[in-house]
């Protein structure tokens, strides 16, 4: 039997997402997609399928959702609280969702964009080769209550993994790009000294990042003909204030760039509340891209481990391996 | 060229932009749209997608391609020939887009005329006249900047931002952008259109292409209350390459 989602509640910001897409640049539409990329490659190994598998990305708090039909779910990004039926649901786990169970998700911890994944993906509409809303686009829209999202099924539950760290603001690594040359050394070794706030007016397309004292904007007004804009550009507006441009970013502007936040720390970006402190750090182009390259070479590689449950909720302690590690990592699957 | 174009650089870690100059000019628009043409034929192995913006071709590359290996392959093309010389693109429309001038749908014809030194009927009359040049689509899905406008139009933008409906006509810097969703923007609202220009839902979800010539011909407001309603706003189409 086919299982659906049921949305009884949304939160401000729920919509599909997956990688975003690829081919419709020239046209004017960026790749969108998750804000939170790793966080679909950790749902991606909690349920044992593949990364490209369209989930629900919950902005700033999640929402009631009802099963229709057994299912799997992960939860990653964000830690928000959630529960089904008053039972407390791990973070970054995977977990069986019976047939009727209501799924509460509340607001977020620490950090912004929850994720809310499903066995087998949600199965939405296609809509130029991929599910994601792109809402700075026009594309698709945020859920409300009474929508219902088709599940793929199958996937694993019963996994866990250790969340990367990437909630709370910190150091973000930028290498040069196409404008940072017009920028004079002052200016590029200040704005690494200044600690930012995240402005509390942040989206999918992008964060503005508030500051204390001068701007860093280019004497005389820079003109610079519009050229193509990359997600983790820091352009530098007008009156001196950095934006750092993320998923649904315009495809192209005029405004200079200082530099280009590295992917791998693009989401500590997008997850970081407002008024959480940023600090940017220039690294060598060639170190970006090897950084890059390594946090991409891992992610595939996530390894789960089995979720282990407080032994008191337990209902048969002795069929369950506890060491984790030694089991195949599926003896938790058939919860009762 | 001269000044060192046309050039290769770095945008972020995953791109490479082929600049084919530092100001807006037509032969180096023609250039970034045939170049790109020819790395879409070429296929080149560790290229997710290409695109143009004013006068560069932009190279997105694969996660776990060699950066240095696509950039030499993009060189060679590069190098083989004078792209500045290159043709217009073929499957070019000449398109003539139905505008409502000034009034309050449209309240920065005055301002903008003012700046251009002329009346408003003069703004109008040489607007609507003008036959401009799709030079890329950007910015939102499906939006064109078209160009270019006589000596006269090379207005700065406002430094004050102004909120505009999709379908805005708007000026600045010798050319008009027509909006494909709502957006604030410091270019004159000079007039409206009813033309929709992204359409997800449809098999063409881009209206616009590169290269199209396109001309926005003044009409009154009972002819635009009649046309705006439709997904075309009155728009036709005809073949011209």
């Amino acid at each position: 039997m086919s299982a659906s989602l049921h949305v009884e509640k949304a939160g401000p910001q729920v919509t599909v997402q997956d990688l975003g897409r690829s081919g419709a640049l020239a046209f004017g539409l960026s790749r969108g997609g998750a804000m939170d990329r790793m966080a679909l490659f950790e749902g991606a190994a909690l349920l044992g399928q593949d990364a490209g598998l369209a989930a629900l990305e919950m902005a700033g708090a999640g929402g009631t959702f009802r099963a229709e039909g057994a299912c799997r779910i992960a939860l990653t990004g964000a830690p928000m609280r959630a529960q089904t039926d008053g039972r407390a649901l791990t973070w970054n786990a995977s977990h069986e969702l019976e047939d009727g169970a209501v799924l509460e998700i509340g607001a977020a911890e620490r950090g912004i964009y929850g994720y809310l994944h499903v066995g087998g993906g949600i199965e939405s509409d296609m809509v130029l080769g991929a599910r994601s809303a792109h809402l700075a686009g026009g594309l698709g829209r945020a859920l409300a209550a009474g929508d219902v999202l088709s599940v793929g099924g199958g996937g694993r539950s019963g996994q866990i993994l250790p969340s990367e760290e990437r909630f709370g603001g910190g150091r973000v690594r930028v290498v040069p790009s196409l404008q940072t040359a017009v920028f004079p050394d002052e200016t590029r070794a200040r704005f690494e000294k200044t600690e930012f706030r995240k402005d509390a007016r942040a989206n999918r397309q992008g964060a503005r990042m508030d500051a204390e004292g001068e701007g860093f904007g280019v004497d005389g007004g820079l003109h610079v003909v519009s050229e193509v804009i990359v997600p983790g550009d820091i352009q530098i507006t007008g009156d001196g204030t950095p934006f750092v441009l993320l998923a649904e970013s315009q495809t192209t502007g005029g405004y200079p760039r200082i530099g280009t936040v590295i992917p791998p720390d693009l989401a500590r970006v997008a997850q970081a509340q407002p008024g959480a402190a940023l600090r940017f750090e220039f690294v060598t182009l060639e170190e970006g891209r090897r950084l890059t390259a390594a946090w991409r070479e891992a992610r595939p590689g996530l390894k789960p481990q089995p979720l282990v449950r407080d032994p008191a909720k337990m209902t048969d302690l002795m069929s369950y391996t506890l060491i984790g590690g030694v089991t195949a990592g599926d003896d938790l699957d058939q919860e009762s | 060229m001269t000044d060192g174009f046309p050039r290769i650089d770095s945008a972020g870690t995953d791109g490479l932009l082929v600049r084919f100059s530092g100001a807006l000019g037509e032969p180096a628009n023609r250039a970034a749209l045939a170049y790109r043409a020819a790395l879409d034929a070429e296929g080149i192995e560790g290229v997710a997608e290409t695109s143009t913006s004013l006068v560069s071709t932009f190279l997105r590359l694969d996660p776990g391609s060699d950066p240095g290996a696509v950039e030499e392959r993009a060189r060679t093309l590069l190098d083989s020939r004078n792209w500045t010389e290159a043709p217009l693109p073929a499957g070019r429309r000449f398109v003539r887009i139905p505008t409502l001038y000034g009034t309050d749908r449209a309240p920065q014809l005055a301002a903008a005329a003012e700046a251009a030194g002329m009346s408003a009927e003069e703004a109008v009359r040489q607007l609507s006249q003008a036959r401009v040049r799709v030079t890329t689509i950007g910015f939102a899905p499906g939006q064109p900047y078209l160009g270019t406008l006589p000596e006269d139009w090379d207005i700065p933008r406002s430094a004050e931002l102004a909120q505009v409906p999709a379908a805005a006509l708007v000026v600045a810097v010798r050319q008009l952008v027509l909006f494909a969703n709502a957006s604030p923007t410091g270019w004159r609202h000079v007039g409206q259109t009813g033309l929709r220009l992204f359409r997800p839902e449809s098999e063409t979800p881009f209206v616009l292409r590169p290269g199209d010539e396109v001309t926005f011909p003044a009409v009154d407001e009972a002819e635009f209350s009649r046309i705006e309603g439709d997904d075309d706003g009155g728009a036709d189409w005809e073949d011209v390459a």
